[in-house]
């Protein structure tokens, strides 16, 4: 590889020629045959250039380099001996960097034939040992030691110098332990004079970890300013050195042992920006010193190579050679910020006299030369750079290091920056809370049994319980979800027994998920709290900057560098652990199911279709809620497929990859058969096809992001693999012609792709695998004219909201303004991209095709408002229409049913028959009506329509286009509610129908007399009655002192008794407050008083002392009960209590026993008809069975006697009241 | 009438274990004149309901039980005319109604074959005359009537007023032309837990958005707002307006008109008024008053549309 950077060095193959030759394997006949002929000779490491430039480029700064952001990378390596020396002092966050690739590739890969990879630091998060991870790093497990020099193996393609043979390279893995051949990192090598330092990173513990691919969990991966520059001391002294048990290095404990370091060298350190390399390095180090070394154009040494290099490695990033586009931006920012250059030997500093032109001589030989690439490839790059969102453009335009190298280039971003007007505030309206009660899915009728339906009710409770208790809970230091909440959630789930009932749950739960994670503020875990109310209060201008704070406030500050692992941010936390913590294999099937539902119907959403831009800015209005929508979409596919994909990948993901081939190639065989959870393949090439990659393939990306290290290598899943490789290529940015991509549109392609062949599951060398292939790949899109992906759909706001790691771009810059950290503040430019797109002819779709076309033309020549209002009226009013019919149409057939049931239960007798049958018969008479259904939609869409258009389309639309808008409109909302209406009448009729019978049957229930009889209040009553509450408490009174205990001055007045049945008597007519308890007890407790009155057992409150009721007062009273029995009370009095042993035994315990006013009563009760003359019998017959004192029995039986000896009526069927009058006569002889 | 939190701490300072009778009661009413009777006793029915909860478990073990039922019999023995259930349950600080049942169940128990079900139980208390021991009807009979926080009595009374607050509060939204959805709308269309009343038009009430009312016709202590809030409110929050951002806010907006003023009535009504602004943050209930029959129309400062 180094051969062909050298020739095109030594200028004997054009820079143009060598990108045609990286990126197309056959030769074009552009080619100058002398180009050819050096090219093709090398022809077989073609696809391994490219990591080779960039392994090259990033070994080269790392002097520069040593410490600050790393940059991460992910090529597999090509250039074998980049050495490094085990056991020599690290280099703080170099590793990233500097070496990337390691020299030997994976034995158990299934692509041998792919160079290995490592990763870069972008796995930074648990340790400094992640950057040298991957299986890269079998190097150590290996142990091939290699003989030859270091340098001389830095020349080699990994590989080696021999350019035919990489096979020999491949067999001779360089060993990572070995000082000879890869000597600790500064260390002057035992080289010739002439040769390099070495800049092999060593390996640390951490690393030798990694290195035997340990747990890459990406979801603890803690954000990359969290970590420190990672090996900063030697690895003797370090925490994490070789002295812990390993047991001890689980990436917990060293997470937290890096986030003390951390908080160490922050103490010490007065500009924490930057990780550094601090003690430890023998190399004069840049602690404590962040001044940056002023840089100088004319000190820039070897410009024409610098310049050489920075054309090729522009044109590999154009060329979308180079997996990650901004990962090299974030490279370049980084070479761009450099501080300055770690002193070496003075050697390497002189620049060696013919060997300019070579690789022998160190590329960046100052901070001057650094500055000069960088800027040189953002001149490259510029058309990417002025999309970047204003904040990064200005700190760009900005720098003086810029300014000072290329004005041209700083004129230009200045200009960018200037001309970037649009705003956009990150803060996306805020959406629902919580998911609503949905009465057409959450009622009885959708639940197999009472009891699914109470469990739910029940559910729905805990669910919101559990997210609250989170939501309060979840930042609290040392709470943990699992512990928390875990058993909460699984008994929860444990009751979700029917699959129906997981089916609602499931519901309830993507919902939430969607209202909650939607907006950036969820997934920023940032809950805005009180602030929009406060911020509304102030004044409009003060809002802007206000808003502006409190996101820098609330803007996580970092999101874990320019390659993050995927990661479940603030809310989705919450819905990630609950999925951990239910571990319900039902619930995942059942979510996976629904996800998958969802997934599909956004995807083949009809997004809105592009109008011609009108000149009058109208169009642009149109645009921004178009583009909301859009956005609204794919943020929710985004956060639908990434649960997709981590509930499907779920039961595979373990933290390594299995360690032999003979295992892996098990668990192929295992997992080719099973079918992917969703056919993604499928909808990825739908979408490629519909030119709708936009919108498919970053939420493709968020699925693929959680897959486990097995899928990549699944055939059908590296079939995705290939598809999306090849889009990644095709998306050439400054290609810009009719038909493509809009070019933010490929901007967020580019950025999902690139973040995603980073994922630590993705094996390293995909990217560079395919390539072979790329030739034979034509997407076939030219079938379709006009997709998503040529209409500007994509803008800053939505660029950065779905890969917010290009902001660390801005990061960078803004720790070189400030020497600290930059924090993600501001807001994100918004462009309006003027691209305008033409109206995509749409086939005729229906059989009314003309009819449609004309209407379509008719639009075409209107405001697009226009067609909004005519498409919104008929959406409305077609749904008014359905309800309208469903209130007054339907709601008749059903009281026609119910009158119908009605008679039926009249003729049927009370049984009425079978329900289902009942039902069917109704059914049939009624459903035949819903005919009616269509014609009557047909005229409320007449009547309603052109109303609503007229009102909402401007006064001085023409006559002729208002009418024809009208008409449009009542054909669409004709066509909408006609064909809800046919498909779905019979059953909306025969459903409620169904409601009414079962209700019509309940309300027959136990007592359907009482029902009828029940009377209101009059007409004139105004309700002033006592409240039956306070009555029964004043009765309850005085029972309580009648049965006593109670003090000798207590009692009560005969006053007071007859104005509390009065009260009764007013409550018992004024019927507004009486609810049936309430009476039935009013009833009983009247009885009860009766029966103290009887027994002359209440104590009365007169003037001289305690006494006993006057016969006549008592008389009185009872009369005054007897008359509300009679015709107040509405519910059954229990008269037979008067006779019950209880209460006749009060009369027992009277001496000497008054009878005369139990037989008056009795003798009431009969005349009014209140009791029966058999009912007193039985009740005085049941009287025998108690025991009395002898005497009063006797008694008992003198007196009712003569009652109970009355000749015997034949008549058990005979009506209490002609039993009385026949009776009457005898009944009074007898009293 | 509204009663401040140091007012409420008297009165249930003075509630500290005195029996539930009729005399308490006078003397409560003597020692705060200007507190309406139902007011006091719905304090102190609340007060005295957290005394029992507390209590509960130590009255039912089987060696109290015996003893209790050993004494009454010792008690009936000697004199079954005395209020000996009554007694008893005053002297060891329980609730006559609860003595009964137990005494009930236990004689129950010796009289039949089959434990009693809870049915036949709750019927005889309900009817003591079905009790087939006359002296122990009459005793429970006596502790039933006598007891003015417990007992198939009082369950009655709060009870209806309960009904009778949800009727005025229909009246007052009538009256207010709110236009409303209530319970039984509300089940027809299929919800599950529902508030006594849905507005259809939310009003604004001292700063407060207010979506649904729900009628709660006792007294608001601290506790039983709790306990509110955990078995009901939650789940009509959770259903109308979304809840999980509320939390802390609606926790807070509910104490805070707890301790100043704290709000109650003639008739001891409590409605506690919930609502949900237009963000998230802007939770708040509120608990306003309604005074009863006299003094209808209190649902705070007038509404507003």
């Amino acid at each position: 590889m180094a051969a062909v950077l050298e020739s095109l060095l030594r200028e004997e193959v054009s820079v143009a020629a060598a990108v045609r030759w990286i990126a197309r394997s056959a030769q074009s006949s552009e080619d100058d045959p002398g180009e050819a002929a050096a090219l093709s000779s090398l022809r077989p490491l073609r696809k391994e250039f490219v990591p080779f430039l960039l392994n090259f480029l990033r070994e080269q700064s790392s002097r520069v380099l040593p410490q600050g952001p790393p940059t991460p990378a992910k090529a597999p390596g090509s250039s074998a001996a980049l050495p490094g020396r085990p056991g020599g002092p690290p280099r703080g966050g170099r590793g990233a960097r500097s070496q990337l690739f390691p020299p030997t590739e994976p034995s158990s890969t299934a692509a041998a034939e792919a160079p290995s990879a490592r990763r870069g630091g972008r796995r930074r998060g648990p340790g400094p040992g992640r950057e040298r991870g991957g299986r890269g790093s079998g190097g150590l497990e290996e142990g091939v030691s290699g003989e030859s020099s270091p340098w001389a193996g830095g020349r080699r393609p990994r590989g080696s110098g021999s350019p035919g043979s990489p096979s020999l390279a491949r067999s001779d893995p360089p060993n990572l332990s070995n000082l000879e051949e890869f000597p600790p990192v500064g260390s002057v090598p035992p080289g010739p004079a002439g040769t390099k330092p070495s800049r092999r990173i060593n390996p640390t513990p951490v690393s030798e970890e990694r290195s035997l691919s340990k747990p890459k969990t990406c979801f603890t991966s803690p954000p990359i300013n969290c970590v420190p520059s990672s090996q900063s001391s030697v690895p003797d002294t370090s925490p994490w050195g070789h002295g812990l048990p390993p047991g001890c290095r689980s990436l917990q404990e060293e997470r937290e042992m890096l986030r003390k370091e951390r908080s160490k060298q922050l103490q010490q350190s007065p500009t924490p920006a930057c990780p550094t390399s601090e003690s430890g390095s023998p190399l004069p180090s840049r602690t404590g010193n962040l001044t940056a070394e002023p840089a100088d154009p004319a000190r820039v040494s070897s410009r024409q190579r610098l310049e050489l290099i920075a054309l090729i490695y522009s044109s590999c990033i154009a060329e979308n050679l180079v997996p990650n586009l901004f990962l090299e931006l974030f490279f370049v920012l980084q070479l761009l910020t450099a501080r300055r250059m770690v002193a070496t030997k003075e050697s390497d500093l002189e620049p060696i006299p013919g060997a300019l032109d070579s690789l022998e001589s160190p590329l960046f030989q100052s901070v001057h030369d650094c500055v000069f690439f960088a800027v040189q490839v953002l001149e490259h790059q510029f058309q990417v750079l002025s999309y970047l969102d204003k904040g990064t453009l200005k700190l760009l335009a900005e720098n003086e290091r810029l300014l000072c190298f290329s004005p041209a280039l700083q004129g230009r971003l200045r200009a960018a920056y200037e001309g970037s007007v649009a705003k956009v505030s990150l803060a996306m309206p805020p959406s629902a809370q919580a998911v609503s009660f949905q009465p057409e899915t959450d009622n009885r009728a959708n639940f197999s049994s009472d009891r699914a339906f109470h469990t739910f009710k029940k559910q729905r409770d805990v669910f919101f319980e559990v997210l609250r208790e989170w939501e309060d809970r979840h930042e609290e230091p040392g709470w943990d979800f699992e512990k928390g909440l875990g058993s909460r959630i699984r008994a929860m789930m444990g009751q979700l027994s029917a699959a129906c009932s997981h089916s609602h749950f499931v519901r309830l739960f993507q919902k939430q998920l969607l209202q909650m994670c939607q907006s950036p503020s969820g997934t920023g875990g940032t809950v805005l709290g009180e602030a929009p109310d406060v911020l509304s209060m102030l004044g409009a201008d003060k809002l802007g900057r206000l808003r502006r704070l409190q996101e820098r406030l609330v803007a996580p500050q970092s999101s874990g560098g320019p390659c993050p692992p995927p990661t479940f941010p603030g809310c989705q936390g919450f819905f990630r652990d609950f999925i951990l913590s239910a571990s319900s294999f039902q619930f995942n099937q059942h979510l996976m199911d629904s996800l998958s539902l969802k997934i599909r119907e956004l995807n083949s959403l009809a997004l809105p279709q592009p109008e011609p831009s009108d000149e009058d800015g109208e169009s642009d209005v149109d645009w921004q809620g178009e583009r909301r929508q859009f956005a609204m979409v794919l943020l929710s596919l985004r956060l639908l497929a990434k649960f997709l994909g981590f509930v499907a990948f779920l039961p595979y993901r373990g933290p390594e990859p299995p360690p032999t081939r003979e295992l892996q190639d098990s668990i192929l065989a295992l997992r080719s058969q099973v079918p992917p959870a969703l056919d993604v393949r499928a909808l990825l090439q739908q979408g490629l096809r519909a030119r709708r990659a936009v919108l498919t393939v970053p939420w493709l990306v968020e699925f693929l992001s959680l897959a486990d290290h097995i899928v990549p290598l699944l055939d059908y899943y590296r079939s995705i693999f290939t598809l999306l490789l090849h889009l990644h290529r095709s998306l050439v940015l400054s290609k810009e012609s009719e038909g493509e991509m809009c070019f933010l549109n490929k901007l967020l392609l580019l950025a999902v792709l690139g973040w995603l062949f980073q994922i630590p599951t993705v094996p390293e060398d995909l990217f560079f695998l395919e390539e072979g292939q790329l030739d034979t790949f034509e997407v076939d899109t030219v079938t379709s004219e006009q997709g998503l992906d040529g209409m500007p759909v994509v803008d800053q706001h939505l660029l950065y909201t779905c890969c917010p790691y290009i902001g660390e771009l801005r990061k960078l810059l803004a720790s070189w303004v400030s020497g600290s950290s930059g924090r993600s503040g501001g807001f994100v430019r918004k462009i309006t991209p003027t691209t305008t797109t033409g109206l995509g002819a749409q086939p005729p779709r229906t059989t009314q095709g003309l009819q449609a076309q004309l209407a379509q033309a008719f639009f075409h020549n209107q405001p697009p408002s226009l067609r909004r209002t005519v498409e919104f009226v008929a959406e409305r009013i077609g749904s008014n229409c359905v309800k309208h019919i469903k209130a007054t149409l339907v709601a008749d057939l059903v009281r026609q049913a119910e009158s119908l049931l009605q008679e039926q239960l009249v003729t049927q007798g009370q049984e009425g028959g079978d329900p289902a049958q009942l039902l069917e018969i109704l059914c049939s008479q009624l459903c035949p009506h819903g005919a009616q259904a269509l014609t009557r939609g047909r005229e409320f869409c007449q009547k309603k329509s052109p109303g609503a258009v007229r009102a909402l389309l401007p006064e001085e639309t023409p006559a002729a286009v208002l009418s024809s808008a009208e008409n449009i409109a009542v054909g669409l909302a004709t066509e909408k509610a006609c064909a809800w209406l046919s498909a779905n009448i019979t059953a909306l009729i025969r459903r409620e129908v169904k409601a009414a019978v079962s209700r019509t049957l309940r309300a027959q229930g136990p007592e359907p007399a009482a029902r009828g009889e029940r009377r209101g209040c009059s007409r004139a009553c105004e309700h002033h009655a006592p409240l039956p509450s306070h009555l029964i408490s004043e009765i309850k009174d005085v029972l309580a002192l009648a049965v006593g205990p109670r003090d000798p001055e207590e009692g009560v007045s005969p006053e007071h008794l007859e104005q509390l049945l009065g009260q009764l008597g007013q409550t018992l007519r004024c019927r507004q407050f009486l609810c049936p308890p309430a009476e039935q007890h009013l009833a009983k407790c009247s009885v009860e008083l009766a029966s103290l009155l009887v027994a002359d057992q209440i104590p009365v409150l007169g003037p001289p002392v305690q006494h006993r009721l006057e016969r006549g007062q008592a008389r009185r009273l009872l009369h005054m009960l007897l008359s509300l029995w009679k015709d107040d009370f509405q519910v059954p009095v229990p008269l037979q209590l008067l006779l019950s042993p209880r209460n006749l035994g009060l009369l027992a315990d009277t001496r000497p026993r008054e009878w005369d006013l139990l037989l008056f009563l009795l003798r009431e009760l009969v005349e009014k008809g209140l009791m029966g003359r058999t009912e007193i019998e039985a009740c005085l017959g049941s009287l025998h069975d108690a025991q009395w004192p002898k005497d009063f029995s006797e008694e008992l039986a003198t007196l009712f006697n003569p009652l109970l000896a009355e000749p015997h009526m034949p008549e058990p069927q005979l009506r209490a009241c002609e039993l009385v009058q026949t009776n009457r006569g005898t009944v009074l002889a007898q009293s | 009438m509204i009663l401040t939190k140091a007012q409420y701490d008297e009165i249930a300072q003075c509630l500290v274990s005195v029996p539930p009778t009729r005399q308490s009661l006078r003397k409560l009413k003597q020692r705060f004149p200007s507190q309406s009777q139902a007011t006091l006793l719905s304090i102190f029915s609340q007060e005295y309901q957290k005394h029992i909860k507390r209590t509960h478990a130590k009255h039912h073990t089987s060696e109290a039980i015996e003893s209790y039922y050993q004494r009454y019999l010792n008690g009936v023995g000697r004199n079954g005319a005395a209020p000996v259930l009554l007694d008893l349950a005053n002297e060891v600080d329980y609730a006559p109604s609860l003595m009964a049942r137990i005494i009930l169940e236990r004689f129950l128990q010796e009289h039949e074959e089959t434990p009693p079900s809870k049915s036949v139980i709750n019927s005889m208390l309900r009817d003591p005359s079905q009790i087939p021991d006359g002296v122990l009807a009459n005793q429970v009979y006596q502790c039933i009537v006598n007891d003015c926080c417990y007992g198939p009595l009082v369950d009655c009374i709060k009870h209806a007023i309960g009904h009778e607050h949800e009727v005025l509060l229909r009246d007052l939204l009538l009256e207010k032309s709110l236009s409303f959805l209530d319970e039984d709308q509300l089940r027809a269309k299929g919800y599950d837990k529902t508030p006594d009343f849905i507005l259809q038009v939310p009003v604004a009430v001292e700063g407060h958005i207010i979506h649904w009312i729900e009628s709660k016709a006792s007294f608001g202590d601290e506790c039983s707002h709790h306990a509110y809030l955990h078995d009901q409110f939650w789940s009509y929050w959770n259903r109308l307006f979304g809840a999980t951002w509320a939390s802390r806010e609606m926790e807070a907006a509910c104490l805070v008109p707890l301790p100043d003023p704290m709000v109650c009535s003639r008739t001891a009504v409590r409605y506690l008024v919930s609502s949900k602004g237009k963000h998230k943050s802007t939770c708040h209930a509120g608990i306003l008053s309604i005074s009863g029959p006299d003094a209808r129309g209190l649902l705070g400062p007038s509404p507003c549309l």
